[in-house]
């Protein structure tokens, strides 16, 4: 379970990225973040994952207080946390399997293991026959399959999508959300950030929105309503 | 344990075989360090060397009139033997002296013809005094003034060139001096550049350190192929210094030979090749580790 706790967080004096925001997040469940950019929703990524510390407030991951979390301790929760963004952030040394396989080596697999899931996960974005391509050989939708095989394929609790299809064409981006429902369906909580109302619109899950950095709506099989529309 | 150490070690060379031409530009960064480096240790040798050599050649040579006996000579060589700088005399007879004046000359018939001539032997016994550095001359000198001798001594030969060795005694301390101001310079350059281009080297892999954070790695398991890589750079640059040092010493060292004979500092080269080599490693490994590591560093906060 996750658990924001009136959780502020301020870069710099003026700038209040969000305003006390709290929500619960159980097992299995997915959720998506929207908003206009700037709203806050990469921000509450970034502090669950422990790339941002709040402000104020608290963020918890069942016994993990991620707001306190120390430097050495970041690895092991972020075995435990997937993560894709807009910008897939792949190895460009690494061709596609490699970096799939980057993410269980980084987390101590054996290489029993590791020879195991990596063509299964491959397998599993459809991405088996581009195993041995550079990220630089591959298009937008296969570039974003590559990163989410890499950010699953050590079966984390917890998947956080920031603005997946940002870069994509609306075929490919339909592509990447059937993933992630798919991978939701195999028992991850998917957490998903986007300002695509379409998308979301069409998914009838929960749906938090934000503006200015606080919560504005959050329902069951809710719909992404813009303030000013 | 073992599986991450061969992963690391294993990603370390394929991050060394794929960065290609930053690989490249890191070796020969490295390479013209090493190579500044070497060629300043062969200077600061052969200066050394020069300084050595011109030390040995400074002596002071103390001619006898000719009535004084052998033994009061050898009481005088005794007595010089315990003045402080002193490093070895030697006491040259009337006879031994013919002697090697006739080797000397012995192509030379006018002066061959006027020895005959002469019927005795006009030279004078002498003693050469060899000191370990020119500025304890006066130590010497102050001793031979002493009016025990006066009557003995004929000549003393320092008073004529005396001011020159010590003129080129200060000079070349004062460039070896000078010479380790301009080598200390030269290696901080040397060093800065190898230290930057390595600093760009890891700044242009920046994301992909921070990626490998978000995607859980741990700091060691990032660093690790960095660490490998550096040594692999460091091992080829000092290898190939060694391989550009190697030719040139072989062509020029006989014609530096010529200017400081015994030099010899292609076999210099050769015989000291596990201390040059071992040198250069060492100092490459602890310039391209240092500075990755420092690099790393500022990436490894995501």
């Amino acid at each position: 379970m996750i658990i924001f706790d009136h959780v502020t967080k301020t870069y710099g004096k003026k700038v209040k990225a969000l305003d006390d925001v709290s929500f619960e997040i159980h097992n299995h469940e997915f959720v998506a973040f929207v908003g206009k950019s700037g709203a806050g929703k990469s921000t509450i990524l970034k502090l669950l994952i422990g790339e941002e510390h709040p402000t104020k407030g608290s963020v918890m991951l069942d016994e993990v207080v991620v707001s306190q979390i120390h430097e050495h301790q970041k690895p092991a929760l972020r075995r435990r946390i997937g993560s894709v963004f807009q910008d897939y952030r792949l190895l460009p040394q690494k061709t596609v399997q490699e970096n799939v396989a980057f993410a269980m080596e980084a987390a101590g697999r054996a290489q029993k293991e590791v020879d195991r899931d990596v063509p299964r996960v491959l397998d599993l974005v459809e991405m088996k026959d581009k195993a041995k391509r550079f990220p630089h050989e591959l298009s937008g939708g296969e570039k974003q399959r590559a990163a989410i095989a890499r950010a699953i394929v050590n079966r984390p609790e917890i998947l956080i999508a920031d603005e997946p299809t940002g870069n994509l064409d609306i075929f490919h981006a339909w592509d990447i959300i059937k993933l992630l429902l798919k991978i939701n369906a195999l028992g991850t909580t998917v957490l998903l950030a986007t300002h695509d109302y379409e998308v979301v619109n069409a998914l009838k899950r929960r749906v938090v929105t934000l503006e200015e950095g606080r919560i504005t709506r959050d329902e069951e099989k809710g719909k992404y309503i813009l303030s000013d529309k | 344990m073992f599986t991450a150490f061969n992963r690391v070690i294993k990603s370390g060379f394929i991050g060394f075989w794929r960065s290609g031409w930053l690989s490249l530009a890191t070796i020969f960064m490295l390479m013209l360090t090493l190579f500044v480096l070497a060629g300043l240790g062969f200077m600061v040798r052969s200066a050394d060397y020069l300084l050595m050599t011109l030390q040995e050649k400074v002596d002071v040579s103390v001619y006898f009139k000719p009535e004084v006996e052998e033994g009061r000579m050898l009481r005088v060589k005794e007595q010089l033997l315990l003045v402080n700088g002193v490093k070895d005399i030697e006491y040259v007879s009337r006879d031994e002296a013919l002697a090697r004046f006739r080797d000397q000359h012995s192509q030379n018939e006018v002066i061959m013809q006027s020895l005959e001539e002469l019927g005795e032997n006009p030279l004078e016994a002498s003693l050469n005094i060899r000191a370990h550095e020119a500025a304890q001359f006066d130590a010497i000198a102050a001793f031979l003034e002493n009016k025990n001798y006066e009557n003995d001594i004929d000549k003393v030969s320092y008073t004529q060139n005396r001011d020159a060795i010590q003129k080129l005694a200060a000079i070349t301390r004062a460039v070896r001096k000078g010479g380790l101001v301009v080598v200390a310079v030269l290696a901080a350059i040397a060093i800065l550049v190898s230290f930057n281009t390595i600093r760009l080297a890891i700044y242009a892999m920046r994301e992909e350190i921070g990626v490998m954070r978000l995607v859980g790695a741990s700091n060691w398991f990032i660093r690790g192929p960095f660490f490998i890589e550096s040594i692999l750079y460091a091992v080829i640059a000092s290898a190939l210094t060694l391989g550009i040092w190697w030719p040139i010493l072989q062509k020029y060292s006989p014609a530096f030979d010529r200017i400081l004979p015994g030099l010899h500092l292609f076999s210099y080269f050769t015989s000291n090749m596990l201390l040059f080599a071992g040198g250069m490693v060492g100092v490459a490994i602890l310039l391209s580790v240092v500075s990755s590591a420092i690099a790393i560093g500022r990436y490894l906060k995501v």
